[in-house]
């Protein structure tokens, strides 16, 4: 046994899970598919005196269609996701990340609201839910309210989520066709953290100009972040292959904390970062004209 | 002290209780409660797969997993791959037949994992196969052996 003792609480429904959690105050940790707290529990890098497992609480686990948007319950996991036609049809940048997460016994475990949750740095969901302007939804003991993506990751493994506050699902966004989607990182081996990566969302309006674009980065900077300034210098403009290394250029060309450590110095995952933009422009890019 | 926790779960077909502190993973419960030392433990944090069993017949690492977690739940080990008679399975076979091993340790997981994986996608492109692969070590084969082999059972599952 290598985690430090804990006590194990199994409540089963969403009310029940908050009051525990508002009681237990700091002592108190949820956890969902646990591979991101039982690692950091082995290894002592946190300990927590009680751990609320959102196992039995069924409603919220699901995907569901509704008006022109798709809601994913937290502890749905990625594995579902993987096998989810509806989610390959309406929202498929959410689809085609979650290949990229750990190994498909990893994504067996891992929810989606864990991973948005957790906030790594260099994680597909968080990035992709910035990209596609998701919103999540969050209900502690004072109410239930709605924090879009932008506001909600606020830093590495840090996000605008109270103590006491449960992730109960995430709405993306369907966008209208014609569109194109696109994510591509790069990492040393596949199925680890990615070194950086990008996703990139387009649409067009009836005369084949860009009048949606979203840019992603992640992995470059102490949470995911969007490339505003590329984004805009896209709009109006007819969508070419060939634009794509500098929108890559352009998009990494204002970052100013991008991590350096023995895996690779900034300026060499500025330049992956900008290779992995240019790389989604054109297959978003493909994808959007021809379908 | 935290409190321990009664539990049932049925492992490898056989029903099993106990009652187990919360922080006993399910790699723990199966080698020391259960006495079933196939379950290999290799990291203890979840990188290198050599604990994957089947939980509710999904691969995962039982290192991630608390016991009280599989509450329930059933298990399937590397122990209870092989048919009763001991006739191994045919990815056991082809493990076997194609060199997928050679100090055995990581081979469990490697069993289990591709177990699940050719139950869900039966007939893998090499490409496939090689993603699946991706979440198990190994430190001796090379690897080459244990492709060769996944693609044998899958050919040979698939013509059955
Ligand atoms: C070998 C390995 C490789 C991995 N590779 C990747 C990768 O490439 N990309 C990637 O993105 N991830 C990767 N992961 C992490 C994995 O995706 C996790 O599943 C995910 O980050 C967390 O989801 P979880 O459900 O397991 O959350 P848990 O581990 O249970 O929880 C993580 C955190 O989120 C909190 N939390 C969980 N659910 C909720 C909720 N509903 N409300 C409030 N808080 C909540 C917990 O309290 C905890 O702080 C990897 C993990 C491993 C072990
Ligand atoms: S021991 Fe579980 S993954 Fe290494
Ligand atoms: S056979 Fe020795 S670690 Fe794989």
């Amino acid at each position: 046994m290598k985690p430090a003792a804990f006590e194990y609480h199994a409540p089963t429904s969403a009310e029940e899970t908050v009051a525990l959690l508002a009681e237990l105050g700091d002592e108190g940790k949820t956890i969902a598919g646990g591979q991101s707290l039982v690692p950091m529990l082995a290894l002592r890098l946190a300990t927590f005196g009680h751990l609320v497992d959102l196992r039995r609480v069924h409603e919220l686990r699901g995907i569901e269609q509704r008006d022109g948007t798709v809601r994913i319950g937290a502890t749905t996991t990625q594995a579902t996701l993987q096998r989810s036609e509806d989610i390959r049809d309406l929202v498929p940048l959410l689809a085609r990340a979650t290949p990229l997460i750990g190994h498909f016994q990893i994504r067996s475990r891992g929810t989606v609201g864990g991973s948005l949750a957790h906030a790594d740095a260099a994680a597909e969901y968080p990035a992709v839910a910035l990209t596609l302007d998701a919103e999540l939804e969050a209900l502690s003991v004072r109410g239930r309210r709605t924090i879009p993506a932008a506001r909600f990751l606020t830093g590495t493994w840090t996000t605008a989520l109270a103590e006491d506050e449960l992730l109960t699902a995430v709405t993306f966004p369907v966008w209208r066709r014609p569109r194109g989607f696109a994510i591509e990182e790069f990492a040393r081996r596949s199925g680890d953290f990615a070194l950086a990566g990008a996703a990139v969302a387009v649409g067009l309006d009836a005369g084949g100009r860009v009048d949606r674009c979203a840019i992603g980065l992640f992995g470059l900077g102490p949470s995911a972040c969007r490339a505003h300034t590329a984004e805009a210098g896209t709009m109006g403009r007819e969508p070419a292959e060939d634009m794509a290394d500098d929108i890559g250029r352009q998009a990494l060309a204002d970052l100013d904390s991008i991590p350096s450590d023995l895996h690779g110095s900034a300026g060499y995952r500025k330049r992956v970062g900008a290779a992995m933009v240019a790389r989604a422009w054109r297959r978003a890019v493909r994808e959007a004209v021809h379908g | 002290m935290a409190d321990d926790i009664d539990i049932r779960i049925r492992v490898n077909g056989l029903p099993r209780r106990a009652t187990v502190p919360p922080r006993l993973t399910l790699a723990d419960f199966l080698r020391v409660n259960c006495g079933l030392t196939g379950t290999h433990l290799g990291c203890e944090h979840g990188v290198c797969g050599a604990c994957t069993v089947l939980l509710d017949r999904e691969a995962v690492r039982a290192c991630l997993v608390f016991a009280v977690q599989a509450d329930g739940s059933d298990v399937t080990t590397v122990e209870g791959i092989a048919s009763p008679d001991g006739e191994l399975s045919v990815v056991q076979a082809a493990f076997r037949e194609h060199h997928g091993l050679q100090c055995g340790f990581c081979t469990p997981g490697f069993v289990v994992s591709v177990t699940a994986f050719l139950a869900e996608n039966p007939k893998p492109t090499d490409e496939e196969i090689r993603a699946a692969l991706s979440g198990n070590l190994c430190r001796c084969t090379g690897y080459q052996g244990i492709v060769n082999a996944v693609r044998a059972a899958a050919d040979r599952e698939d013509s059955v």
